[in-house]
């Protein structure tokens, strides 16, 4: 085997961030790549773009539907499947969408569909992933959750309890994985710029980009930190928010 | 609504900007919310990428490589890419691009469709000419694939088109080869205009990239530093590391004003005289310085620049470039980034690309409203009775009947356009 190539999975592959951190992935070593997602024909030129910019890449796509990322037993075999092709470096589990907060409120299905793809899913991978990881002892896995998991706010605690979860569950493998050899890292964008946040862009919304993202999350992948904000000023801002009393963070209109 | 500028920061204006993603989905995104305008990096200075309270469809996201052929050098990609990220790619497989505008941080899109040159004109002409295919979406949900062999009055409309005919969705370009990223330099102060013209006529046929800058301000014109370069096949120095300046704020005045445009124009002129000679030099500071402080427009301050380029033919090159030379030194308006080219003798791919043979001058202006406009005016003449013309992507302000004269394919060109599409130079200069 060839033993400077690198096994990276990512789960929501065509999702913006995860596409860029793939970029560069790709410029710096040489991977093999298992990209899992919801629309093939974006995984398809996104592999395209992947093998341009570093032929001595590899890509396995394997598309899903909706279903595959919520029913728990076709989590189980799409994991064991993807675990039983060999050793994994790094596995980025960074699926989801952002729900219109205020349909949830009205609409309780939207309300649990947010949930379960955005919070129950990715939890469900991790842990899938995780089982594999420890045996082998080795690997980083890290979940993209959000800035938004940090507080409930009114404009999108559906979104932001989903993120909780997933960071909560995070912890929960840290803890349960510390000294195994595996690494579980914690992401949280900030808003960035990519597809499902166009129309917030549309409305003025200030968006890192989606380029600086990647590039904080792959460090932090490197470094195995335990959380990585990113962009990293959103550390600051979130033990802010985090801290306000309720008696000045319930006027806040955020 | 979100507040969008061009180049040259003349105005902020609320634009709805609607991003394009994924290249499946451009003809659904752009047949709901037409009419409107592609915008990349909004690297244009004026206003051709610019649509005041329209849409604006942003093309970043477009950003994909689609194939690359390293044996024949055919590179094929989404429009939004960077020609940053085409030269970074190349350049390790010996690869580069053949034309490159003074600015990295374009998209091939806007390349195209403004049909870009660079310091290579004389021999490689420009951007256009090195594309082989263009994948153009209409907003009536019709996709055409042209190329210079392939429906060529499509390709001859979209190249120069400023994003009229259709959103570019993919191209495809033939690479060069090169040995490796460093050039061998070489800088020669001259000191009057027919200085100038005698070493860009011998540097022609043995130097592949050649430019100048001009003091605008010296008295008597046309002192300046003439810069040629060829590639260098050396390969033994190791890659500069990059350096990341940004100019953080926009100052309340520009820093480009009466006070310090001598001084400034001064030391660069005896700097440079001073460091005359040859060089081995990295691309990257060698295409591109400007490139190295981001955002350096913003110098010009709250009310943004001009920049006014022109070519003139060349019988009249020389005479037409000192009296316009003349009306800035008496207009008491300077430029600091004032850039002199001869063009070769050939014909430009597009039905409106700027660039015919005879030479160039770009000049960039503070934006001083009136005395600025009226400058320009009194430049028009000039290009007007040279049968010269101006360049759309960097224009903000020609009279039509400038750009009817400059442009006589206009005619033929508007048969082509996409009526999904407008944009407010379009409505500035043809109409609609």
């Amino acid at each position: 085997m060839d033993t400077d190539r690198k096994r990276i999975i990512i789960i929501g592959a065509s999702s913006g961030i995860a596409e860029h951190c793939a970029r560069l992935w790709a410029k710096d070593a040489r991977v093999d790549f298992c990209l899992v997602g919801r629309d093939g024909g974006k995984l398809d030129r996104i592999a395209a773009d992947l093998r341009v910019r570093s032929p001595a890449t590899t890509v396995q796509i394997l598309p899903g539907e909706t279903r595959d990322f919520i029913d728990p037993l076709a989590i189980t075999s799409l994991v064991d499947t993807i675990a039983h092709d060999g050793p994994m470096d790094v596995v980025l589990i960074a699926h989801g969408s952002l729900p219109d907060q205020a349909t949830c409120q009205v609409d309780l299905a939207t309300a649990d569909e947010a949930l379960q793809i955005n919070g129950v899913s990715p939890a469900l991978f991790a842990d899938g992933f995780a089982r594999h990881m420890h045996a082998a002892g080795r690997g980083t896995l890290a979940l993209v959750g959000s800035v938004a998991g940090d507080r409930g706010r009114k404009s999108n605690y559906v979104y932001g309890a989903a993120k909780g979860l997933v960071a909560r569950y995070a912890q929960g493998l840290q803890h349960r994985l510390a000294g195994s050899g595996v690494a579980v890292v914690l992401v949280k964008p900030g808003p960035t710029a990519t597809a499902m946040t166009a129309h917030l862009a549309q409305q003025g919304a200030k968006l890192a980009s989606v380029e600086a993202v990647a590039e904080a999350i792959v460090a932090g992948i490197a470094k195995r930190k335990p959380v990585v904000y990113a962009p990293g000023r959103w550390a600051l801002i979130m033990m802010v928010i985090r801290h306000l009393p309720a008696f000045v963070f319930n006027r806040m209109n955020i | 609504m979100v507040a969008v500028t061009s180049w040259g920061r003349l105005e902020d204006v609320e634009h709805d900007v609607r991003p394009l993603f994924d290249i499946s989905r451009i003809a659904s995104q752009i047949q709901a919310s037409s009419p409107g305008i592609a915008y990349g990096m909004g690297r244009s200075y004026g206003d051709c990428c610019l649509n005041p309270g329209g849409v604006l469809w942003s093309t970043r996201g477009l950003d994909r490589f689609i194939s690359m052929d390293e044996d024949s050098g055919r590179l094929v990609c989404e429009a939004g890419t960077l020609l940053r990220d085409i030269q970074r790619l190349a350049f390790p497989r010996g690869w580069m691009l053949a034309v490159t505008p003074g600015t990295q941080m374009a998209t091939v899109g806007g390349a195209i469709a403004n049909d870009v040159h660079g310091k290579n004109h004389h021999a490689f002409g420009t951007f256009g000419d090195h594309v082989r295919r263009i994948r153009l979406q209409r907003t009536d949900g019709t996709c055409i694939e042209c190329g210079p062999d392939l429906d060529p009055g499509w390709f001859s409309a979209t190249v120069g088109g400023l994003g009229l005919t259709g959103i570019i969705a993919s191209a495809e370009i033939q690479l060069r080869r090169v040995s490796g990223p460093w050039l061998l330099a070489e800088t020669i102060a001259f000191s009057s205009l027919d200085e100038f013209f005698e070493l860009a006529g011998q540097s022609q046929s043995d130097w592949e990239h050649t430019v100048a800058w001009i003091d605008c301000l010296a008295p008597r014109g046309g002192r300046g530093l003439f810069v040629r370069g060829n590639p260098e096949a050396s390969n033994t120095r190791s890659e500069p590391v990059r350096r990341r300046l940004r100019m953080p704020i926009v100052p309340p005045v520009s820093l480009v004003n009466k006070l310090s445009l001598r001084p400034f124009n001064l030391a660069y002129y005896t700097l440079g005289k001073w460091r005359a000679g040859r060089q081995v030099v990295h691309y990257e500071p060698f295409f591109y310085p400007l490139d190295s402080v981001d955002d350096w427009n913003r110098m010009y301050g709250p009310r943004g620049f001009y920049q006014y380029q022109c070519v003139l033919p060349p019988g009249d090159g020389r005479d037409g470039i000192a009296a316009m030379l003349d009306q800035i030194s008496r207009s008491g308006e300077g430029s600091f980034l004032a850039v002199l080219k001869t063009f070769g003798d050939r014909v430009a791919p597009g039905m409106l690309s700027f660039p015919q043979p005879g030479v160039t001058l770009a000049l960039d202006f503070p934006n001083r409203g009136t005395r600025t406009l009226d400058l320009f005016l009194r430049l028009d003449a000039i290009v007007r009775e040279t049968g010269g013309r101006l360049y759309p992507a960097k224009d903000a302000r020609m009279p039509r009947d400038v750009f009817e004269a400059g442009y006589p394919r206009l005619g033929e060109f508007s048969h082509y356009r996409d009526p999904g599409i407008s944009s407010a130079m379009s409505r500035r200069l043809m109409g609609h």
